[in-house]
């Protein structure tokens, strides 16, 4: 890709030769095996071989003392290995280049969002349009409706429905023992988004519908719209008959525009039914569990409408005093009785 | 193939009549450079005593805090941005924002974590946001001036702070309402101030829109915030 910056490309032969670069010491992918360090023992032929490389290091140190004078300590810490401490330095610098190589592949090829800037290229116009039409269904099921492949606007709802669910657990004085306001509102929304649009996408899948995951995702961001609208509403407003009308109504525009973009792309009866049966009751229960959840306990209303209605997430605290108090109670028997006793 | 190399030859053939005449010197100084070259020999600041080093960061901040309270089309923030700021301001509004004993019952405050998170997690999205949209400003600028605007939502912490020193009435929170609006509304339009010159004309709306929630979040945070009883 990128021609090393320092060193010299002596290419002499089409696969490139062999650098003889060991003296300058630049970081090239060949290592000279000659100059390593030999512990074979010290055989008789060996200790020849060792002083005939000792007479060729004084003569090659000579030459290198001329470039390079900083080298002391590798030389001694490397053993006879002499050279100044070339070999070192080399496999270090190699190690690095290699590392940093191998780092920039993989950021470039992971971290890249330019993956995902097609998704992106929206005005804001055609979201507005879209966020309407996503109430809106669709009239004709005989023909494949055609759905916008893009995810502002869905992470866009999502986060809005994040902002939604932490006023309306703050207002109904939500405690979450194990966990934080913020990570709960942020794990439900886009546990919702992404959980529920992969398995009704599995779904279309096996009933072979004509849609793409990131259709999919798209098409229920969209929905969430609603369920934004209706929670809005009525985390401000609490009254129960007004939250169920605009849970059928505004929900059921939203399921009912979904259900029919994925009619019109399915063939067949029951398909049809397990798909489209399977999103109205998520999609629909969804935003059921979300008002219940979080809803601030107005007395009176909910005792006539329905029983004691604890949020799921609110853990009530044990009454621990009066258990420590049992304890100390019957340990101050005991002893007394152990005292008596005596 | 062949009559490709016949009319390549004369392109090449003249080639080997090339000789350098004597009368110019060929000479010089061939040496590989061994160890990295100091870029910064003549600006090094790894000598100076750390007061100074201190010192001109914080005018730094400080500069870039006047620049925020009074956003005029300037390109401070931009070209020399730091993460000082965002940090100092991040930190002191999660402490204020935990209030007083750290284990009482209701545990409806947000923690340190909490706000932290939000403010650092809720820029990257931002910052990835308006860079998927086409913007030209890059990643740490981008972080730079979404972490100096929080500066007037602290100050609208410590007002509201100051205020709720008083009583716990309906006129203290008419008044924290109107104080943390104005704040949030400056910081959005100091922000936008910024970050949508980077941004084609018509995406405008795109990239304010999450900024505006993002300081929406936080604006709601401080305004539901009561200090422990």
């Amino acid at each position: 890709m990128s021609a090393s910056q320092g060193s010299t490309n002596t290419n002499t032969e089409p696969w490139g030769s062999f650098d003889d670069n060991i003296i300058q010491g630049s970081g090239s992918a060949v290592i000279d095996m000659e100059n390593m360090d030999d512990t074979s023992g010290s055989s008789f032929e060996d200790m020849g071989e060792i002083h005939q490389r000792m007479k060729e290091e004084e003569e090659v140190t000579a030459e290198a003392a001329a470039t390079e004078e900083d080298n002391g300590e590798y030389g001694e810490f490397l053993g006879m290995k002499g050279l100044k401490g070339q070999l070192g330095r080399q496999v270090a610098d190699e190690v690095w280049q290699a590392g940093k190589r191998q780092a920039s592949k993989a950021f470039n090829l992971y971290a890249n969002i330019d993956i995902l800037r097609p998704y992106f290229d929206v005005e804001p116009n055609q979201v507005r349009n879209r966020l309407v039409e996503s109430l809106i269904p669709v009239r004709m099921i005989n023909f494949p409706q055609k759905v916008a492949g893009e995810l502002y606007g869905p992470m866009m709802l999502v986060f809005t429905m994040v902002a939604i669910l932490l006023h309306g657990m703050k207002t109904s004085g939500t405690v979450i023992r194990e966990g934080t306001l913020m990570g709960t509102a942020i794990g439900t929304c886009f546990g919702y988004w992404l959980g529920v649009s992969s398995f009704i996408y599995f779904l279309a899948y096996l009933c072979n519908a004509q849609i793409t995951m990131l259709q999919m995702l798209s098409l229920l961001g969209y929905g969430l719209f609603s369920h934004c609208m209706v929670l809005f509403i009525t985390y401000n407003v609490h009254f129960h008959s007004l939250f169920y009308i605009l849970w059928l109504v505004i929900g059921g525009l939203s399921t009912l525009r979904m259900v029919a973009v994925l009619i019109s792309r399915t063939v067949g009866q029951t398909p049809r039914l397990i798909l489209c049966g399977t999103l109205a009751a998520l999609h629909m229960l969804f935003l059921l569990y979300l008002h219940f959840a979080y809803h601030k306990m107005v007395e009176g209303i909910l005792d006539t409408l329905e029983g004691p209605n604890i949020p799921p997430i609110q853990r009530v605290a044990r009454d621990v005093p009066v258990v420590a108090n049992a304890v100390v109670n019957a340990t101050i028997k005991s002893i007394a009785a152990v005292v008596q006793s005596q | 193939m062949a009559e490709v190399e016949e009319s390549s030859k004369p392109l090449f053939a003249g080639l080997s009549d090339i000789s350098i005449s004597e009368d110019i010197p060929v000479e010089g100084d061939i040496s590989v450079p061994v160890g990295s070259q100091n870029p910064d020999d003549d600006f090094s600041t790894l000598d100076e005593p750390v007061k100074d080093t201190i010192l001109r960061d914080l005018r730094a901040v400080g500069q870039k805090f006047v620049h925020v309270l009074y956003p005029k089309k300037s390109s401070a923030l931009l070209k020399d941005w730091d993460l000082w700021g965002p940090l100092l301001l991040c930190v002191t509004l999660a402490l204020m924002l935990q209030g007083g004993s750290a284990d009482s019952g209701e545990d409806g405050r947000p923690q340190f974590a909490e706000v932290f998170v939000i403010i650092w997690f809720g820029s990257v999205i931002i910052t990835l946001n308006s860079k998927l949209l086409g913007g030209t400003i890059s990643f740490f600028q981008s972080l730079c001036v979404l972490g100096y605007c929080i500066l007037p939502l602290t100050v609208a912490m410590i007002v509201c702070r100051i205020v709720l020193l008083g009583a716990l009435s309906s006129v203290s929170f008419v008044v924290r309402l109107i104080v943390v609006t104005a704040s949030f509304s400056w910081s959005t339009f100091a922000s936008t101030a910024f970050l949508a010159d980077s941004q084609p004309a018509n995406r405008k709306a795109l990239v304010v829109y999450p900024v505006f929630l993002f300081y929406f979040v936080i604006g709601w945070m401080i305004l539901t915030f009561s200090p422990s009883p």
